[in-house]
């Protein structure tokens, strides 16, 4: 898979697991639907197991699921690299933004290392990661009471495969929401 | 003495690529095959006097041949067997067999319980004897014995000090990549005994052994921050370095087991600490805009050396153990790491990425006669053994789980740890007492 198809499979899987959310969040619907008391039904053919017809699905604004879709917890950095990188900067702008808008929520920032490094050193690569993007979070009027960072090295590949593709998807920073979503 | 004069003549030979111009030793009789030396032919039959006796010859033998200096000779070719250490051997038969040295031994299990070992080492061709010795221990500890012996043989025929008496603490990893289980085991050094010391509930990595005691420390890393510990493996008594602001891993202790060096990491920045363990008292020993990580204490405890990428990329440096004085000591092609230092401290293990490869290496403390022992897509994480000439490390295949290996300080003897699961970051301990 490519890197995108990956990136669009892995967000269909959070669409769906938010739909499933969605559905079991919301409130019945008194659903006028043909029971077997309904009595004859308007003319037309039946569908079996009730009316079908578009339902559309969105994530709950301010929630970790709003975060993950609409704005994306994910930026990429290059290889042995730590700076933000050009491609990274809207994503965290709109990370940034979002974050302004539910002041309550605070994060915990991951920075991650692919494999071809050693253990100790790609600990200390991952908390540069992780420090670029607080520090670009910050300057873009997110609180840094509200972040903290965390380095994994190369312990939690997000691509368990060895390869370019792999390695790249790996080199990130990860923001992950851990408190006061909606 | 032949016996003895071959071996340290071979691995004499075998450390010479290292030194500098040294005078050939011409009066060896060493087969030495476009490198290759041949190992010694040995023949360690059952020991008598117990049902032990079998297994004891066994470990003997397992040891001295993972080693790579010795060849054990197939029991079905004994020319004798129920040896009385007694009596001398029929070397004659054994000289038949080609073997040239023979361990024979036997056990008594005295009043109290306890096993009492007897055991004598043979020159078969000239006849002599090189070592007789008693050990006397609880019934338990029959492994134990059987690894003193390796230990005495080895140090006879070789020179160096032998280092099967001891264990290896590493990470066992089992799951998937992307969420590793990964647990503290401890096991002999012959792969005998492993048995878990943390339950797989948070990460651990880079357990390291104090070099007095039975002592080691370790980090752990979960989502709420990483630590460094100290385990106690006798009294399973634990205790943490404390709390830090940022990152703190990649813990060593110094050679007299009273401080331990670490990386601290504060606003993205990784700098190298040492903390006196009687005082608490920390001290940072660099301050320096690059990584500054995997310290190592040389034998004396006057120097550190560590990983930096300050000059661009990472190297190895040198510095005084108060911190101070670095120099960097590694200047070939490549990126070099995890550097360790030997407890004889005549050499620097490392590991080395170059051209998309890994490699364990070692180089003297000045950073020359560097020599590549391994390669592979990923070999890291070398550790010394207590004789300071076999390393152990790991070796991680594309999209595979990692396996614990060793290699000698020559490179040529290079083969899979005897422990059959997925392995990582060995420590390997001092000998026991």
């Amino acid at each position: 898979m490519s890197f995108d198809a990956k990136r669009a499979f892995r967000l269909a899987l959070i669409v769906a697991a938010t739909a499933s959310m969605a559905a079991c969040a919301s409130k019945p619907k008194p659903t006028p639907g043909p029971g077997p008391s309904a009595g004859p039904g308007p003319a037309g053919p039946r569908t079996p197991g009730g009316p079908m017809g578009p339902i559309d699905t969105r994530p709950i604004p301010g929630s970790v699921q709003d975060f993950v879709i609409n704005v994306g917890d994910f930026v990429y950095f290059d290889l042995d690299r730590y700076e933000i990188r050009s491609d990274a900067m809207p994503v965290l702008d709109a990370q940034a933004a979002w974050l302004r808008q539910y002041p309550a929520v605070k994060v915990r920032v991951e920075g991650n290392c692919d494999e071809r490094g050693t253990r100790e050193y790609n600990l200390a690569l991952g908390a540069r990661r992780a420090n670029a993007v607080r520090d670009y979070l910050a300057s873009r009027g997110v609180a840094s009471s509200r972040i903290v960072t965390l380095s994994w090295g190369k312990e939690r590949p997000i691509d368990p495969g060895s390869n370019e593709d792999a390695w790249a998807r790996n080199r990130n920073g990860h923001t992950v929401i851990v408190e006061g979503a909606r | 003495m032949i016996l003895r004069t071959m071996l340290a003549a071979l691995l004499a030979v075998a450390l010479a690529a290292f030194a500098a111009p040294q005078a050939a030793r011409a009066d060896i009789d060493i087969k030495v095959d476009q490198g290759i030396v041949e190992p010694l032919p040995i023949a360690v039959p059952a020991f008598t006097g117990s049902s032990r006796g079998a297994e004891m010859a066994q470990v003997i033998t397992g040891n001295l041949e993972r080693s790579g200096l010795f060849s054990p000779i197939a029991t079905a070719a004994f020319p004798e067997r129920n040896l009385d250490i007694g009596i001398q051997p029929d070397f004659a038969g054994w000289k038949g067999i080609n073997a040239q040295a023979l361990v024979n031994g036997a056990i008594t299990v005295e009043a109290d319980g306890k096993l009492r070992v007897d055991f004598r080492l043979w020159d078969v061709f000239s006849g002599e004897q090189l070592l007789g010795l008693q050990f006397t221990s609880t019934p338990e500890n029959w492994r134990r014995v059987a690894h003193k012996i390796s230990d005495a043989v080895y140090e006879r025929l070789t020179g160096e000090k032998g280092y099967f008496d001891s264990r290896v603490v590493f990470v066992a990893e089992s799951g998937p990549r992307g969420n590793r289980v990964k647990r503290l085991m401890i096991m002999d050094q012959d792969g005998a005994n492993p048995s878990s010391l943390t339950d797989g509930s948070y990460v651990v990595m880079t357990p390291r052994f104090s070099a007095n005691s039975q002592e080691i420390t370790y980090m752990a890393l979960r989502p709420s921050g990483s630590s460094i510990y100290l385990f106690n493996i006798e009294t399973a008594r634990q205790e943490t370095l404390g709390r830090f602001p940022g990152m703190v891993f990649a813990p060593r202790f110094s050679p007299d087991g009273n401080r331990v060096a670490f990386s601290v990491e504060r606003g993205g920045n990784s700098d190298v600490w040492v903390m006196n363990l009687a005082t608490r008292a920390q001290t940072k020993l660099t301050s320096d805009p690059g990584i500054d990580t995997s310290p190592s204490f040389a034998p004396d405890g006057g120097r550190i050396v560590f990983n930096s990428d300050r000059g661009g990329s990472p190297q190895l440096y040198v510095m005084d153990s108060s911190g101070g004085g670095a120099r960097r000591i590694s200047f070939g092609a490549g990126r070099y790491m995890t550097p360790v230092w030997s407890p004889n401290g005549d050499f620097i293990a490392f590991t080395k990425q170059l051209g998309g490869q890994f490699h364990i290496g070692v180089m003297r403390p000045d950073g020359s006669d560097e020599r590549i022992l391994t390669g592979s897509y990923l070999d890291e994480g070398p550790t010394w053994a207590p004789n300071g000439r076999v390393l152990m490390f790991f070796r991680e295949t594309p999209g595979g789980a990692p396996r614990l290996w060793t290699v000698d300080i020559t490179g040529r003897i290079l083969r899979p740890a005897p422990y059959q699961g997925s392995g990582s970051d060995p420590a390997w301990s001092p000998l026991l007492n």
